[in-house]
């Protein structure tokens, strides 16, 4: 992971000051709330329904034990005693005071990790794959991209009030597992002859106006990286439109001038600034590459006899097979801890179960800790003989239900309980899902599954991109939710086609249920997943069966 | 609205003239589309010509008239609108503008860093108040990220002479 | 320069203006009094369109207490108001989920 230098560090106590005087000037009525808001929100302070929220990134999925322990600790000073990890690799904590936050920040600034451009109409933080540095398939580690971005982008003059927020995501394995495609900018390491360079991929988001990311360069070479950010981003922030909140985003300017029209501009905008101070050398890719400290990984043979032995638990194996993963260095496992345990709120971890992990992975994991898109935690480093322990240790914090990538992995925002834009509560109904696909083995015969369920139009649980995607809706102030098909997340992003009028907040888990059972059904074999099945058989059968009974 | 330069109020010399009328002696402002449609006759004035350019407009074409141009001033109609941003990188690091370059409109203290990053070196601050906390506010960062041509060392320069 | 203030509102049952306090965020309702009480059973409560558009133009303009004031239709029994909604229920009475099952 990247550790802070004194330069990173100065920044960082530099900004909670400069936060510090903005929030006492708020509260004496020198700056008045309009003025306020867009500097909150540019360091994560949201207003929601109860109090105000505090969104901290966690820069491209990667924390240290330490940075997790100052997590727990400010769900315990300044919260609940609890936080939510969120699909954008950051955690929210949901009861925070505006008086109490730039101490909640300066302690949270200690340790190197912060709220800075988790919101507001300029550039988020950078996410990535929570398995890079660990997964064989990587060409490379894409993280010090995501922190040469991370940098050119903190603070930037130029691009901090864009017409709207701005995301960026990278990956450089086969895998997509950071949904680049709906994204304002996805970038894909790939190779060319010797040369490492990125598919640069621009207009995807999701939202009320879904779009699927177009490919405007297929080959950037890295040292190009910056200045041809930094070209896309001029040609957004001086002609995306800023008259309608809803039309701002980068996906609208693409789609009204068209990907050729549009690239024309970034490439005449990049032409200028290309050989600029923006162009990247070894030297610069060094610089920041020195301050990535990757563990010292132990010389050990794949599959030890421990780990064989303990395999003959059923139980144990279950998980084994649901959460372990292969791991670049022989010996070592990338293990998924699911945050999503029957009944309770997905993403959701208590200050207790935050400190538990850090402990984890200070004991077998090179004390690194991994968020992943899907509202999980991932340990990276894991030595396969400590697996069995792991296990047990895991279980005991009651983060050891083996369903991850299962149907009761379910993304959901944080919806009406918490907050202001919603027409639906999210998480009581992943609760409910998650009760009734509780028993492991109709879970596992069910196989990979995505249901993801968004309050609100605006879709931070993705639901577009579910295998079922859940909207809620609200008629005459009632829940109803609709139901989209087939969605998916992955380099072959599709969008899920809705398969008939909102269904009540009684009746959705049943709809549910008989959407699962059609597949069940029908797939050819258990081979067939269920999103394969529904591009074999199209909506209509599963239509058929969800409103049946009605 | 007083106009600070160099974290000094001073006096502002230019008069606004509108799109139409005649103009009156001295050093004026005239908008963009006067500019364009008389700008060989106001070069000949002679007396200093400042434009006042619109945060919609591409200013690249200024460029023909900047050897005349002593003044630009550029628009933030609401401080959450910025394009002017862009504008004043280009012509300051694009087109080589040397003169005055000024921030008119919602111009608040918690921006002009951001401001002189990009190259303004004028700003018709809004509120009175924050007059006196402006060179508080252009001290409030030592460390900066990103090469602009305010000429500020980036933390990449400062790594780059420590090692 | 606060918000400006509204011109228009149209109500469809008793209402109440409802915001989040400043310095904490906490849900607070406007009272008769023009002051800021946690208890929605305080609220005052407008009946008339243009009683509403009062109490919202006075909750605006007193920003620097509380923010993000809003129009909210209620209930109302022996004179005091209620959640009429889930949205207001909600903040009343905090998320729907489970706490010890957050715990
Ligand atoms: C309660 C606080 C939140 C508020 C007020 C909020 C607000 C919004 C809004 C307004 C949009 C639509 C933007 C647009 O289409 O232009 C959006 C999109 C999105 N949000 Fe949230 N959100 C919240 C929480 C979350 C959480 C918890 C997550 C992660 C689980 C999240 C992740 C996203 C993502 C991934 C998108 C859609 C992708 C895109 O940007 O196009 N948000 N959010
Ligand atoms: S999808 Fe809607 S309800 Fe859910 S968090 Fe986003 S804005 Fe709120």
């Amino acid at each position: 992971m990247y550790v802070y230098d004194e330069f990173d560090r100065a920044f960082l106590g530099e900004r909670v000051d400069d936060f510090r005087d903005q929030v006492t000037r708020r509260l004496s009525g020198e700056l008045n709330e309009e003025e306020f808001k867009p500097l909150r929100l540019m360091n994560g302070v949201y207003l929601q329904l109860h109090a105000y929220m505090l969104r901290v990134c966690i820069p491209y999925g990667t924390l240290a034990s330490n940075q997790l322990r100052a997590l727990a600790s400010v769900a315990r000073r300044y919260d609940k005693g609890y936080g939510h990890f969120t699909t954008r690799q950051n955690i929210q904590f949901n009861w925070i005071k505006l008086s109490e936050l730039p101490d909640a920040m300066a302690e949270l600034a200690a340790v190197g990790i912060h709220g800075i451009q988790t919101s507001g109409n300029c550039i988020r933080n950078t996410t990535t794959d929570p398995w890079a540095g660990a997964t064989p398939e990587e060409i490379e580690d894409p993280r010090l991209y995501a922190e040469v971005i991370r940098q050119w982008s903190t603070n930037h003059p130029e691009f901090t009030f864009l017409p709207r927020k701005f995301k960026i995501a990278i990956t450089a394995a086969k895998h997509d597992r950071a949904a680049i495609r709906v994204h304002d900018i996805g970038l894909r390491l790939h190779r060319r002859g010797d040369e490492t360079g990125f598919e640069v991929i621009v207009g995807g988001g999701l939202g009320r106006t879904p779009f699927v990311g177009k490919t405007i360069r297929d080959f950037l070479p890295k040292e190009d990286l910056l200045s041809y950010l930094e070209a896309i981003l001029r040609v957004y922030n001086s002609g995306g439109r800023r008259d309608n909140i809803y039309k701002a985003r980068i996906k609208i300017q693409v789609h009204e001038v068209g990907t050729e029209e549009f690239s024309r501009r970034v490439d005449e905008e990049w032409a200028q600034i290309r050989e600029g101070a923006l162009r990247l050398d070894e030297a610069a890719f060094d610089a920041i590459r020195d301050r990535f400290v990757n563990p010292a990984f132990e010389a050990l043979d794949d599959a030890p006899a421990a780990l064989a032995e303990a395999l003959k638990n059923p139980d144990f194996a279950r998980w084994h097979a649901n959460s372990v993963g292969p791991h670049k260095v022989p010996g070592h496992a990338i293990v998924t801890i699911s945050l999503k345990p029957v009944g309770k709120p997905p993403g959701d971890a208590t200050a207790d179960q935050m400190d538990g992990v850090a402990d984890l992975a200070d004991t077998f994991a090179y004390g690194e800790i991994r968020v992943a898109h899907e509202q999980n935690l991932t340990l990276p480093h894991v030595r396969q003989k400590d697996l069995p322990e792991l296990w047990r240790r895991l279980d005991a914090l009651g983060l050891a239900t083996p369903n991850v990538g299962l149907i009761s992995d379910i993304i959901a925002c944080p919806g009406l309980d918490y907050c202001s834009l919603a027409n639906t509560r999210s998480i009581p109904l992943a609760q409910r899902l998650t009760e009734r696909f509780a028993d492991p083995e109709r879970i596992a015969d069910i196989g990979r599954m995505h249901i993801n369920i968004s309050g609100c139009i605006n879709a931070c649980g993705h639901h577009h991109v579910g295998h079922i995607g859940i909207l809620g809706v609200e008629k005459k102030e009632q829940e109803f939710y609709q139901v989209t098909l087939g969605g998916k997340g992955n380099l072959k992003t599709r969008l899920g086609e809705l398969i008939g009028p909102a269904v009540s907040e009684e009746e959705v888990v049943d709809v549910i249920e008989r959407i699962v059972d059609t597949y069940l059904d029908l797939r050819e074999s258990p081979k067939e997943t269920f999103i394969a099945a529904v591009q074999r058989l199209g909506l209509d059968p599963f239509k058929e069966r969800a409103y049946a009974a009605r | 609205m007083p106009l600070v330069k160099n974290g000094a109020v001073v006096p502002d010399p230019f008069t606004v003239v509108e799109a139409e009328g005649p103009l009156p002696e001295g050093a004026v402002t005239v908008p963009l589309a006067r500019l364009l449609a008389e700008g060989a006759d106001l070069a000949g004035r002679n007396s200093p010509l400042g434009v006042a350019v619109p945060n919609t407009a591409d200013v690249r074409e200024l460029a023909p008239h900047l050897p005349h141009l002593s003044l630009v001033v550029l628009d933030f109609p609401k401080f959450r609108d910025g394009r002017a941003y862009s504008q004043a990188r280009l012509l300051r690091e694009r087109l080589g503008f040397t003169g005055e370059l000024r921030a008119r409109g919602n111009v608040l203290r918690d921006q002009v860093l951001f401001m002189v990053r990009c190259g303004f070196d004028a700003f018709e601050i809004e509120k009175a108040d924050d007059i006196p906390a402006f060179a508080k506010a252009l001290a409030t960062y030592s460390i900066f990220y990103q090469p602009t041509g305010d000429g500020r060392p980036t933390v990449a320069s400062l790594r780059a002479g420590h090692a | 320069m606060t918000s400006p203030l509204q011109q228009k509102l149209k109500i469809t049952g008793p209402t109440a203006v409802t915001a989040n306090r400043l310095a904490d965020g906490v849900v607070v309702w406007l009272t008769a009094a023009h002051g800021w009480s946690t208890h929605i059973g305080e609220a005052a409560v407008a009946t008339t369109s243009e009683a509403a558009l009062a109490l919202l133009n006075a909750a605006h303009a007193d920003e620097n207490h509380a923010v993000g004031a809003y129009a909210a239709r209620v209930a109302v029994e022996d004179g005091r108001a209620s959640p009429a909604n889930l949205r207001e229920r909600i903040r009343v009475d905090g998320p729907t989920i489970a706490f010890d099952a957050a715990a």
